[in-house]
């Protein structure tokens, strides 16, 4: 029967589910929450370098806590999204591949930003605690965390058809992220050095006021305006690349096709 | 009563493979056992610091060998299509699932047993508080057995399998690690007294369950996709 014509949906890999509008936000959106980016980040960089007083113990040095604890905010915020979207695309009825993507593209920031975590950590760990790395339950955990993040990245990039990949991938996904309160709890008992959190602390007390706590605030926003923006590039990204890879496709078989010497198209035998 | 059946059926297929292959007793024992040696060489033996670090040392090689047991557990199925033939056989598939668990974490108790007697040969220490000991590597090994389980027949099937399954198995089997060599430091008064080791031993056995859990929900989709 598919011999008569090409072959157009037989062998695509579910592009039926690719979603039709690459994009997550309008484009004017997208435009606007660029600029608004750049102008938080400008706001930010000012106040964390002279805008906010040094800290009374550690001097300038306290400064990377503007950009450390946002990273490490947005890294679990970002994992989480992950998660959230791949429970969705796992439960039937709101399955699609636009959670599969956004999973994906939130994951690649997620490891970007704990990986920030991990590196700003360790240029405040240096002047402060006089070493670049302590074996302190949280920077255990974020460096368990990056490479859990890491091997779900790796496990993406496996080519699949785009169920198959979507469906071990969202799996994936949610075992990593059940791993993380286990990881969390067997470091704390292991050991504990860093500081304990300064907001959100079990008195629910925060400890820190003033411009100090207005630059942080201003670095958690932001980082999120960051995370957004990235987010809503990187998702447009995605489903151009797997459009992309379509194209490719149906073109090189329409290229065998067209050079198969016999008046039956070559390869069409379902 | 009948998962238990099916579950059986997957776990003696798998042990009879390895009754007639001698993968596990003849490959992954005496890699365990080299890694044991490796350690030696790596720190010098004469200075003391062997028996302080053992349980450690112990736990490292045992996690490595399990990379290897659990790549075998499914590289059994790779070959004459054997994976298409565990879809089409009917058996339930969280069955199949702990089947397969069950049969890695048999093979690597015995494998812990052993490099166990080899810790006590070659790095000079004295086993002790068997009570804490034997419930640790019981919850540790279904852990490991579980969660490498899980990962395997994710990574089942793909052409990057070797390389892949250690990067995504290892962080996640963290928290084994460091629940089973703190609880055995304890157990054997390396570091605090052997009662120290409960609260570990609560933490393997909460992962054991989880990862238990996850597999025999998740091992339907993930051999279907394969």
């Amino acid at each position: 029967m598919t011999a008569a014509k090409p072959p157009d949906n037989g062998h695509r890999r579910g592009v039926a589910s690719l979603p039709t509008n690459p994009r997550l936000l309008p484009r004017r959106v997208s435009v606007v929450l660029g600029w608004s980016t750049l102008a938080a980040l400008a706001l930010l960089t000012l106040f964390g370098l002279w805008g906010a007083p040094p800290d009374a113990v550690q001097g300038d040095a306290q400064r990377i806590m503007y950009l450390h604890v946002p990273a490490a905010w947005l890294a679990y915020l970002a994992f989480t999204v992950t998660s959230v979207a791949s429970l969705l695309y796992l439960w039937p009825r709101t399955r699609s591949t636009v959670w599969d993507l956004l999973a994906g593209a939130s994951a690649e920031l997620g490891v970007v930003f704990t990986g920030l975590t991990l590196l700003l950590g360790s240029l405040w760990g240096r002047p402060v605690w006089g070493i670049w790395w302590a074996w302190d339950a949280r920077l255990t955990t974020t460096a368990v965390l990056f490479f859990l993040y890491l091997g779900y990245l790796s496990l993406r990039r496996i080519p699949a058809s785009v169920e198959t990949r979507a469906k071990r991938c969202a799996i994936a996904a949610l075992i990593a992220f059940v791993d993380v309160p286990v990881v969390h709890l067997s470091v704390n008992w292991w050991r504990t050095l860093h500081q304990q959190a300064t907001v959100f602390n079990p008195e629910l007390n925060p400890r820190i006021h003033g411009v100090m706590a207005f630059t942080l605030w201003l670095g958690v926003v932001a980082f999120t305006l960051v995370y957004v923006y990235l987010l809503d590039r990187r998702y447009q990204l995605a489903v151009l690349e797997e459009d992309l890879e379509e194209r490719e496709l149906d073109a090189a078989i329409a290229q065998r096709v067209a050079e198969a010497p016999s008046p039956r198209p070559a390869g069409v035998h379902s | 009563m009948n998962l238990l059946r099916e579950l059986w059926v997957v776990t003696a297929k798998d042990l009879r493979i390895e009754a007639r292959s001698r993968v596990t007793i003849g490959q992954v024992l005496p890699f365990g056992v080299i890694v044991l040696l490796l350690f030696a060489f790596a720190l010098d033996p004469d200075r003391g610091i062997l028996p302080r670090v053992a349980p450690g040392l112990f736990w490292v090689a045992v996690l490595l060998a399990a990379l290897l047991a659990v790549s075998r557990a499914f590289a059994l199925e790779e070959a004459n299509g054997a994976r298409d033939g565990l879809r089409l056989s009917g058996l339930d598939t969280g069955a199949m699932f702990l089947g397969k668990a069950l049969a890695v974490a048999i093979q690597l108790f015995v494998l812990e047993v052993i490099l166990g007697a080899g810790v006590v040969l070659f790095y000079d220490l004295t086993p002790r508080a068997a009570e804490v000991l034997v419930p640790a590597a019981l919850a540790a090994t279904v852990g490991l057995a579980a969660a490498g389980t899980l990962y395997g027949v994710l990574a089942a099937g793909l052409r990057v399998r070797e390389t892949l399954l250690p990067l995504l198995l290892l962080p996640v089997v963290a928290p084994v690690m460091l629940g089973a060599t703190r609880a055995f430091e304890a157990g054997l008064g390396l570091n605090g007294a052997p009662g120290e080791a409960w609260p570990w031993v609560e933490m393997l056995g909460l992962f054991a369950l989880i990862y238990t859990t996850l597999g025999f929900l998740a091992f339907g989709p993930l051999l279907e996709e394969a």
